[in-house]
């Protein structure tokens, strides 16, 4: 039995119309929800809209139990579509699914995503990760004290350099070159100069990862708007056409990981590539899920740029950094430009920009396909989308 | 339905002093974490056997602590000889001699409810 329809029918079938962004870096004094409405405010006007032209409403939070519900009450939003599915980072590149569903099939019209955190200034993580291990234990990993999720990136990075001769070098270079993007952009977070003795230096915190190798803890909001292809031309900014998605998950725990070198990206990769009709060689930037550096290694790898175990030798040399053959994380990523607890959001808007050709001095000439990864958990949910300019559709 | 679910039965048996896993009846692979379900087959009939108690180091790391904090510890995967994974610790030797490959044998750790499965060098 064959189902009536096909993932293929949604290729280029919706776009992306409005991104925004609100509060990146730090953001006192704001909730997390007022960031939430701050970003979508944002994307609403760059799609040139109103909280009110919005019914259908995704959204995702770390700490808000019915978050769709109350962006919704804190946007005057009364939509006909809700989705708050949550699986870590990766939603907002997973939201991608449902709302082009929910689009497609008529349920809504107008499909707003939204995500913000106000985790640097706000309610601290420290008192938060005690809750989370009450209510939501893992008894089987907990009682070793993980200090996650750094411990298992670190695990994780640990093997594939064992496996694979992978050096803390050839990690820090994955650091390097997103600092060499974020210095030219001008909203990254961490600007100032890194080389690989820096990173190298740095203070370690789960061996082989250093604070350098880890991620950024910051407050910051995204959202983007989404409409079916049809009327996708009549709004102010250039479309960004969604042409593939893919999502799979195998774990939740990094002890129940099958491999630690390869993650559920080559299933999700694959199935993006499949409904897109494209493959790695057709893509012009890449935004990766780089919470750590070990993750860009892998999914370049998994994703195809490159041979399972050659990613350290591949980011060398300067290769995804400014200037190198393959822009990869052009915002400087969620090594040095934002990093509020949940990332993905951060890659659609990066990707949407470089595909408007908006992006000033970090632009990626004729940018036609871009690549956005996510990542969710520890290498758990892996999700990720094609998206493309009109010539792409 | 059983006197208690799987986790909490794991923990019973390993208060009394012993270490079992799980084993399918119906694919006979063994499962650990205890579960409902055989993750790989689907069976909901498990039975308990005495694990082995040995295994190998598939990954490890060094959480950094202050000394004040009560210093640097080790956190490792460990492949056990039934098959399946976990995460515990490799003691009784430093964190940074504990390096994948070495072979570990069990020991409880800790007593009553607080006992947990730790590892040494075999």
């Amino acid at each position: 039995m064959s189902a009536p329809h096909s993932d293929r029918d949604l290729r280029g079938a919706v776009a992306i119309v409005g991104v925004g962004l609100a509060g990146c870096g730090e953001a006192p004094g704001w909730s997390e929800t007022e960031i939430m409405a701050a970003a979508a405010r944002h994307a609403l006007a760059d799609a040139g809209l109103n909280a009110q032209d919005v019914d259908g409403l995704v959204v995702a939070s770390v700490n808000i139990f019915l978050s769709g519900l109350a962006i919704g009450e804190q946007l005057g939003i009364h939509p006909k579509f809700t989705d708050s599915t949550c699986v870590g980072g990766s939603s907002f590149v997973g939201h991608l699914m449902p709302a082009a569903m929910a689009l497609q099939y008529g349920l809504c019209d107008v499909v707003l995503v939204t995500y913000g955190s106000n985790q640097r200034t706000g309610v601290g993580r420290a008192e938060g990760a005690k809750f989370k291990a009450i209510l939501d234990p893992q008894p089987f990993e907990h009682p070793y004290k993980p200090f996650n999720p750094p411990t298992s990136y670190a695990l994780a990075s640990a093997r594939h350099m064992h496996q694979y001769g992978t050096t803390r070098e050839q990690l820090a270079e994955v650091a390097v070159a997103a600092r060499g993007w974020a210095q030219l952009n001008p909203e990254a977070f961490s600007r100032d100069p890194l080389s690989v003795q820096d990173v190298l230096k740095s203070k370690m915190i789960s061996d082989p990862l250093t604070v350098r190798d880890c991620c950024l803890v910051t407050d910051g909001g995204g959202a983007f708007v989404m409409v079916r292809a049809d009327r996708a031309r009549n709004f102010p900014k250039k479309p960004a056409y969604l042409l593939g998605v893919g999502a799979a998950h195998w774990h939740r725990q990094i002890s129940s990981m099958p491999d630690l070198t390869v993650t559920a990206a080559t299933e999700s990769g694959a199935r993006a590539y499949a409904m897109a009709g494209l493959s790695a060689k057709d893509v012009d930037v890449l935004a990766l899920y780089d919470a750590f550096t070990i993750n860009t290694i892998l999914f370049l790898e998994d994703l195809g740029f490159c041979k399972k175990g050659e990613g350290g030798a591949f980011v060398s040399g300067g290769r995804i950094a400014p200037g190198g053959s393959l822009p990869v994380n052009t915002n400087g990523g969620g090594l040095s430009c934002v990093h509020p607890g949940m990332y993905g959001m951060f890659l659609i808007v990066e990707a949407v920009r470089q595909l408007r050709g908006e992006t000033g001095a970090r632009q990626v000439k004729n940018a036609e396909v871009a690549l956005v990864h996510g990542n969710g958990g520890v290498l758990s949910s892996q999700i990720t989308a094609l998206l493309g300019t009109e010539a792409t559709r | 339905m059983a006197q208690s679910g799987p986790e909490k039965t794991y923990k019973e048996k390993l208060a009394t002093g012993s270490f079992e896993l799980q084993q399918c009846t119906g694919c006979k692979k063994h499962v650990f974490y205890p579960r409902v379900v055989c993750p790989h087959c689907g069976c909901d009939q498990l039975d308990w056997v005495k694990a082995k108690g040995v295994g190998t180091v598939y990954s490890t790391t060094i959480v950094r602590r202050k000394p004040d904090a009560g210093g640097d510890y080790n956190v490792a995967l460990i492949d056990l000889a039934e098959g399946p994974r976990m995460m515990s610790r490799v003691v009784d030797l430093s964190p940074d001699d504990v390096k994948i490959g070495m072979a570990v044998k069990s020991r409880i750790a800790g007593s009553g409810e607080e006992s947990l499965i730790e590892f040494i060098p075999a």
